[in-house]
């Protein structure tokens, strides 16, 4: 191999015991080079990841950005009924870049959850949660869920119309369960309606409960996905030809190689993030709503309640079921289906480059419901917003519930041996 | 003593081993389960939201007739609708408009399980949120007005899905909500003296 002589503390090779000075001291007692060298120097990638594998890093990113300006928020934030609005309000006028951080954060949920959703498509796109990925798969599906719980909880806490409206709402879902649903909302409430107990005990659950929950989540996925290895746009598995050296001959070191693919990833992220926290913070009622700017009022609902959009496609859907059992019933399942993907795809290949042609439309036509779902859950539920948001709602369960039987039909294109490479 | 004994795993009672591993496990859950209640209760509603509860009382002779006034019991608003013999007679005729006409499968104390679902006729004691989502209903209390429809025998409207109620606060065919508006428990000690949160059953203590 190389014969390039690098300098004592610098080999990348070099085992821990050859180590000398602090960084030989260190790997004594801490096992910091075979960390590095397992998880990044030593992981190999397949090499043709395109631009649908930017999101996974970027939602780590995201979720350090929430955590630091979260912790910045809760010092000046004070939950309470008469205090939370003010100490927004505070913030946002008061404290020195008050607004900046409270809006790096409001932005920071949407963000959050666009790259959690672009990265859920890439896995539908190359069937990354077909085995042997469904463990990794549904380990990134409960994040999704901690990761809805903490945004819904975020969203009480400034304690505007709109949080206390959208509480109620959400709460009220689990009076539908049968027997235990009234008690158990009142339970969840602390009180006899959405009040001063349950934005406190929002509080705690948002900045200290789900956020290590959140933590642990995200590094079980991690785990998961360091034990089979990432997937590709091909749906090859690169494990299977290796080369002389032991490594796959299709992989390449996550770092130097990806490492700096992701931060070239992270520069234009961020260059769209802060145009839209500096120009557009509220994105046109989209990421922070109209009536939020108001203070909570028990006596009085807001014209016409939405959620915040991400939440839109299922609130869709428990609008357009005329019985409220049913609709928070569906709404449930909506998510739930997710779960169920490794095992409802029956294709034999992976990847939707070689999945016959009623398999891409299938996934275009699910595409195509999410949006127009999200779209219709923000519009008032009259007339043809109702009936259309029952025409997507089958649509939306009919990609889940005949995927055993469509994905088993027409014949998949060839897959060929290794990934398809085209070096720039 | 003999240093260094391995014991074989012939030697080993395993029968005992899994007893005391099962033992443990299980005295370890059920001491997690009663660890577990103090917490779990806390998040009951606490004393002081229990007396912020008290019943409260509204003269209504105040309210004009056809005059709807909004009182706050356990944070949930009471409406209290002085029906006129006009709103009275328009409790009839769209008995199969209604998904639940007879309230079987709502909310109510029994004195208000009645056509009119109050004690008196011309007084309609609700509680003013949807009993789909908890929304405020809107009043729409004239009938036949161009924004409800022609069908529309006056009632209320909730803004947020689009539920419909009728002046008795029962629920029409093609709402989200699937059964009628709550009724509180309530009592006139003296007439029109309506003290809500206290009937024969509910003395009013929280």
């Amino acid at each position: 191999m190389a014969a390039v002589q690098a300098p004592p503390g610098m080999d990348k090779s070099a085992k821990p015991s050859e180590r000398k000075g602090f960084l030989g001291w260190l790997n004594k007692r801490m096992p910091v080079d075979e960390f590095i060298s397992s998880q990044l120097t030593g992981y190999y990638a397949p090499k043709n990841f395109n631009i649908w594998y930017f999101f996974g890093s970027l939602a780590l990113l995201v979720l350090v950005l929430q955590l630091a300006t979260g912790i910045f928020l809760t010092m000046f934030y004070k939950p309470g009924e008469l205090t939370s609005f003010d100490s927004v309000e505070y913030i946002m006028r008061e404290v020195n870049y008050g607004w900046l951080i409270r809006y790096l954060h409001s932005t920071g949920a949407s963000a959050f959850f666009i790259v959690v959703y672009l990265h859920m498509f890439r896995a539908f796109l190359y069937g990354s949660y077909k085995a042997p990925r469904e463990l990794l798969w549904i380990l990134g599906m409960l994040v999704y869920l901690a990761l809805m719980a903490e945004a819904f909880m975020g969203y009480v806490l400034p304690w505007g119309n709109m949080s206390f409206w959208g509480a109620q709402v959400i709460v009220n879902l689990f009076s539908t369960i049968p027997a235990v649903g009234p008690p158990l909302v009142e339970w969840i409430r602390g009180d006899y309606g959405i009040a001063d107990a349950t934005l406190n005990r929002f509080f705690s659950l948002h900045v200290v409960a789900v956020p290590l929950a959140l933590l642990l989540l995200v590094m079980l996925h991690l785990v998961a996905l360091r034990q089979t290895g990432s997937n590709n746009p091909d749906g090859v598995e690169i494990k299977k030809k290796l080369g002389a050296d032991g490594h796959p001959i299709d992989g390449i070191p996550f770092h130097p190689y990806y490492t700096v693919k992701d931060i070239f990833g992270v520069g234009v992220f961020f260059v769209l993030f802060t145009i839209v926290v500096f120009f557009v913070p509220t994105f046109g009622g989209l990421f922070l709503e109209g009536p939020n700017f108001e203070p909570a009022n028990p006596m009085s609902t807001p014209e016409h309640i939405a959620p915040v959009w991400y939440f839109t496609p299922y609130y869709a859907i428990l609008r357009a079921v005329p019985n409220q059992r049913m609709g928070a019933l569906l709404m449930g399942l909506a998510v739930f289906a997710f779960f169920l993907m490794p095992w409802l795809d029956q294709c034999s290949v992976k990847s939707m480059r070689y999945k016959p042609f009623i398999s891409k439309l299938a996934l275009a036509i699910f595409a195509v419901s999410f949006i127009a779902l999200g779209y219709l859950g923000l519009q008032p539920a009259e007339g043809s917003a109702v009936l259309l948001a029952r025409v997507f709602t089958v649509l939306y369960f009919a990609f889940f519930a005949l995927m055993p039987f469509y994905s088993r039909m027409g014949t998949p294109k060839p897959v060929p041996e290794r990934v398809t490479y085209h070096a720039h | 003593m003999a240093e260094n004994v391995v014991v074989g795993d012939d030697e080993v009672d395993q029968s005992r081993r899994k007893f005391l591993t099962a033992a443990t496990v299980a005295a370890g859950a059920v001491g997690a389960a009663f660890a577990a209640v103090p917490f779990i209760s806390s998040w009951a509603p606490s004393e002081r939201a229990k007396a912020a509860g008290a019943p409260v009382e509204l003269d209504v002779s105040k309210i004009d007739a056809g005059q709807m006034a909004i009182v706050t019991w356990r944070r949930s608003p009471i409406y209290v609708v002085r029906r006129t013999p006009e709103m009275i007679g328009q409790l009839k005729g769209h008995d199969e408009l209604l998904k639940d006409k007879d309230s079987a499968d709502s909310t109510q104390p029994d004195y208000a399980k009645n056509e009119y679902r109050a004690r008196l006729p011309e007084v309609l004691v609700l509680v003013g949120t949807c009993t789909h989502l908890g929304c405020l209903p809107k009043q729409r209390f004239e009938a036949h007005s161009a924004e409800m429809g022609a069908y529309w025998p006056g009632g209320f409207f909730c803004p947020c899905h689009g539920s419909r109620f009728d002046l008795a606060g029962r629920v029409f065919n093609g709402s989200p909500a699937s059964i009628n508006l709550k009724v509180p428990p309530y009592s006139f000690p003296s007439p029109l003296k309506l003290v809500v949160g206290v009937d024969e059953t509910n003395k009013g203590a929280a």
